[in-house]
């Protein structure tokens, strides 16, 4: 059967969608006859081709051989301006397609996924005498890491198997449990023989059994990849140009959509700007909306250091800035990835040397076979833990693909590549090569002098609560009682150690985490280190109670918002009401009040010194405060 | 964004990529309708300049209104000009059949003036559906120390992270425009009112698809006299676009001798 449609072309106001689409299998399961049959079946193939290949086979002896068409084409240089060996153009009913021809040997695995990587489906062959493959399974695995999720299965040479329904059930109950573990639900399995047209164009009696779709029916559901555009704004910024008066930040709109006047943040800094123009040429400024794909060049309401690899996303909805990633990759290089290797790591326009912190999971994704986990060899695939020399802006791939998705450069050549599994910048260094230095003195060599074991002391509560003023009342107190205590203020902190962050939930939270470690310290070192920040979110003072561990004492200073607001000791509250100070916790609403905290404080009814004396009873009775010389002894 | 939209997006991406990541770039100005495509493009990424030199590896034997293209459109569009005379013909590898070793003189010259400027990226407007061995293609894609390409040995390139570190001495072809297509590039020409040669519109039924050196191109059998009439003529004709280049069809492998020794 041959479907009447017109040659291939791509007029410019075409309407029929495009779809890219890569054929991949072991060597030698029909990847090329597929490929000539669906040529001729949708009427792609130029004039005069099926003659030359009926001579061709003629002359050879041999029986009509589809594979010709393709192997003609790679040694005949005259061929028709829409046919090659790595992209053949043709047409289904509603489709125009790319079909990425991808080689089926092991070594050529780097060009396989060349070539995956810009296709939005996938049709994945199995020869149907020879089943599920090693290189079969392989590239199910590699087309889920590449992020294609369409893949039509066609089980090919059933003819070889007298079109046994058995047969067919097998293999497609075996890839389909593969697909489905990796995350991948086939869009068809297809019972076909290319070489005579079985289940190719038409259901014919052979396959009588079968009521799927046809392979030109299942590409033809396939759709263009999934539009970018309702993921939130990231553009990647390639250059800063600065031809004339204007400094344009030129770069890609990655997902998302962008206009003039837009709030925006440059990560991984935290920088916050306008957009002041969307600059063109020969046409400027333009006007309206720019969405996912577009090269733009924008301006800014003020002059801010950007640069190459900054990811710009919208106020409130930026990417997470880390030096830390976990990653699945797939590795192409002769030299195995080790633990402890040097390398440098492309995510989006960012490029930042990197060292492999640990390398957690390493598969065969041929047999999936786990193997020991201390390399990743050529062909393979691994979960990798990465320390990286500088911020990067980054997103897990499972919420944006795009900016979730990095490659590894190894000698000036891309080496490796894969997804960002998870962004934890609640892990900045690497462990690997720092030894931490202990202190000269004895843990209790301090707390005899102090009378007091060292702790952390975390007042929370909305602004104006009394946070400070108790936290100041106290360290006097113990102080004058001989104690070693130091008070870490949120604002305080901000103006130095924490400048660099922002008011975000990522900044607010490496705020947290900042306060906590250095606390963390102080206290680890024999202090009483009284940490006073607003610190709305459960999860921000929960990892902070991970970081000090038992020191930790949390106290809640549960003063309503009414009496905050009318305390207003910084003018915060009037700022916000007045709509500067847009992301203040407390108009926002957006306080988590602690549920288990070792100590509430109300302040509408209770003094300061009152306020005090309760955190003294509770430190005491938390085995903070030591009391007597018995428990002093007991701690040397 | 429509399907132009697409590509001049991705070409810009492109461009803007390879003036990041090299330092001495230059664009191949062959003067026919994918390099001018390519040269506007370059103008839409950087705002209407174009940031790197253009280079016109001259045989010489070009046809009059190419030259007088060249020298209007340098002018009007502001191009860092550069033009260098390719080697005689007694240079060039005397097995290669006439018309291909005719060719191969460019590749003679292509080599003198990258020596001659120490280029590390040459921006070249060939596209994967012209012929055969383009299609294999990488965007980024590394030559030797002698300008040759491994077409066995081409790096994996995916997710548009390219390879840009070319090894001392030899330098990268780029490829803004190898997914365009020969109607792609007509129908942008006609959008953006890109200047023509009028050698592409047929005058007493003919035209040239491809403009080369006069003495190795030859018109073919049209009467499509507008840009319309060449998207119309493209949507059935079954003649490949370089039937008028001689070099492609006196062996079966000359053109991939070209490539592979470093010819576009």
């Amino acid at each position: 059967m041959t479907i009447a449609v017109p040659p291939a072309s791509l007029a410019a106001d075409t309407v029929r969608p495009l779809v890219r689409i890569v054929i991949v299998g072991h060597v030698d399961h029909g990847k090329s006859t597929l490929v000539g049959r669906l040529l001729h079946e949708t009427g792609s193939l130029p004039e005069g081709k099926l003659e030359m290949l009926k001579a061709v086979s003629a002359r050879r002896g041999m029986p009509f051989e589809w594979s010709f068409l393709l192997d003609a084409l790679q040694t005949e240089r005259d061929q028709g301006i829409t046919i090659d060996t790595t992209q053949i153009r043709f047409r289904t009913p509603s489709r125009d397609v790319v079909l990425i021809d991808a080689p089926g040997h092991a070594e050529f695995l780097r060009n396989m996924i060349t070539g995956a990587s810009q296709a939005d489906g996938a049709v994945l062959i199995i020869d149907a005498l020879e089943g599920v493959r090693d290189q079969t399974r392989r590239h199910g695995y590699l087309l889920q890491l590449l992020g294609i999720k369409q893949v039509a299965v066609v089980v090919n040479k059933m003819d070889r198997v007298e079109f046994s329904a058995a047969r067919f059930g097998d293999i497609s109950n075996e890839i389909t449990a593969h697909l489905t573990s990796l995350g991948v639900t086939p869009t068809a399995v297809i019972p076909i023989s290319a070489r005579e047209g079985d289940g190719v164009a038409a259901r014919t009696d052979n396959i009588a059994w079968y009521d799927g779709p046809t392979v030109v029916e299942a590409i033809d559901k396939l759709t263009p990849a999934q539009p970018l555009d309702a993921l939130p704004l990231r553009l990647a910024v390639q250059a800063i140009y600065k031809f004339d008066d204007r400094r344009i930040v030129a770069g890609r709109i990655e997902s998302g959509h962008l206009r003039a006047g837009d709030d925006i943040v440059i990560m991984p800094a935290g920088k916050i700007a306008k957009i002041k123009t969307v600059e063109g040429w020969p046409v400027t400024p333009l006007a309206g909306a720019f969405g996912a794909g577009r090269s733009v060049g924008i301006t800014l309401d003020r002059e801010l250091f950007v640069e190459r690899g900054d990811v710009i996303g919208h106020a409130g909805n930026a990417p997470r800035d880390t030096r830390r990633l976990r990653a699945r990759i797939f590795w192409l290089h002769d030299q195995p990835l080790t633990a402890g290797a040097s390398v440098l790591v492309r995510l989006g326009t960012r490029e930042t040397r990197a060292n492999v912190v640990a390398i957690e999971k390493a598969v065969d994704p041929g047999d999936l076979a786990s193997e020991a986990a201390s390399e990743i060899k050529r062909n393979h695939v691994g979960e990798i833990d990465l320390s990286l020399s500088q911020p990067v802006a980054a997103d897990p791939a499972d919420s944006n693909p795009r900016t979730g998705r990095l490659v590894i450069e190894i000698n000036g050549r891309i080496a490796g590549g894969g997804l960002v599994l998870s962004v934890d910048s609640g892990q900045r260094a690497a462990t690997a090569d720092i030894v931490p230095v202990e202190s000269a003195l004895l843990p209790g060599e301090r707390a005899a002098r102090y009378r007091h074991n060292g702790a952390v002391l975390w007042f929370t509560g909305l602004p104006g609560s009394g946070k400070t003023t108790i936290a100041r009342a106290l360290e006097r107190r113990l102080f004058d009682r001989g104690g070693s205590p130091i008070l870490l203020d949120g604002d305080t902190l901000r103006a130095g150690l924490n400048s660099d962050l922002g008011f975000s939930p990522a900044d607010r939270a490496e705020n947290i985490r900042r306060l906590a470690e250095l606390a963390a310290h102080l206290a680890a070192n024999g202090h009483v280190a009284i940490v006073a920040a607003v610190s709305p979110a459960l999860a921000d003072r929960a990892a902070a109670r991970r970081i000090a561990g038992d020191r930790f004492r949390e106290i809640y200073v549960a003063t309503s918002a009414d009496v905050c607001e009318q305390r207003d000791p910084k003018g915060h509250y009037a700022k916000a009401r007045a709509g500067d100070l847009p992301n203040f916790t407390g108009i926002g609403n957006d306080y988590q009040p602690p549920t288990a905290s070792e100590l509430v404080l109300d302040t509408a009814g209770l003094s300061v010194s009152e306020a005090v004396g309760q955190v003294e009873t509770m430190l005491a009775q938390t085995d903070v405060l030591i009391e007597d010389l018995a428990d002093l002894a007991a701690h040397i | 964004m429509d399907h132009l939209d697409a590509l001049e997006a991705q070409s810009i991406y492109i461009l803007r990529e390879a003036f990041a990541r090299l330092k001495k770039l230059a664009l191949l100005w062959s003067l026919g309708k994918d390099s001018n495509v390519m040269i506007w493009l370059a103008r839409k990424a950087f705002f209407g300049r174009v940031p790197f030199p253009a280079l016109h590896v001259d045989t010489g034997k070009k046809f009059p209104e190419m030259y007088a293209f060249r020298d209007t459109y340098a002018k009007e569009w502001d191009l860092d000009l550069r033009v260098d005379p390719c080697p005689p013909i007694d240079s060039v590898d005397p097995t290669l059949p006439p018309a291909a070793r005719s060719a191969a003189r460019k590749t003679e010259g292509l080599k003198l003036a990258l020596a001659k400027y120490g280029f590390d990226g040459l921006i070249a407007g060939i596209r994967r559906d012209e012929e055969a061995t383009r299609a294999k293609e990488r965007v980024f894609s590394p030559r030797g120390t002698e300008g040759g390409w491994d077409v066995r040995d081409q790096p994996p390139e995916f997710w548009d992270q390219f390879n840009a570190s070319p090894p001392p001495g030899a330098h990268l072809r780029i490829h803004p425009i190898l997914h365009w297509t020969e109607a792609d590039i007509w129908a942008y020409t006609k959008r953006e009112g890109i200047p023509i040669i009028p050698l592409y519109l047929s005058q007493n039924g003919k035209r040239y698809r491809s403009l080369g050196d006069q003495d190795i191109t030859f018109p073919v059998d049209s009467n499509a006299a507008s840009i319309d009439e060449i998207l119309l003529e493209l949507e059935t004709t079954k003649v490949p676009e370089r039937a008028g280049r001689a070099l492609d069809h006196e062996t079966e492998d000359a053109f991939e001798r070209l490539r592979v020794a470093g010819y576009l």
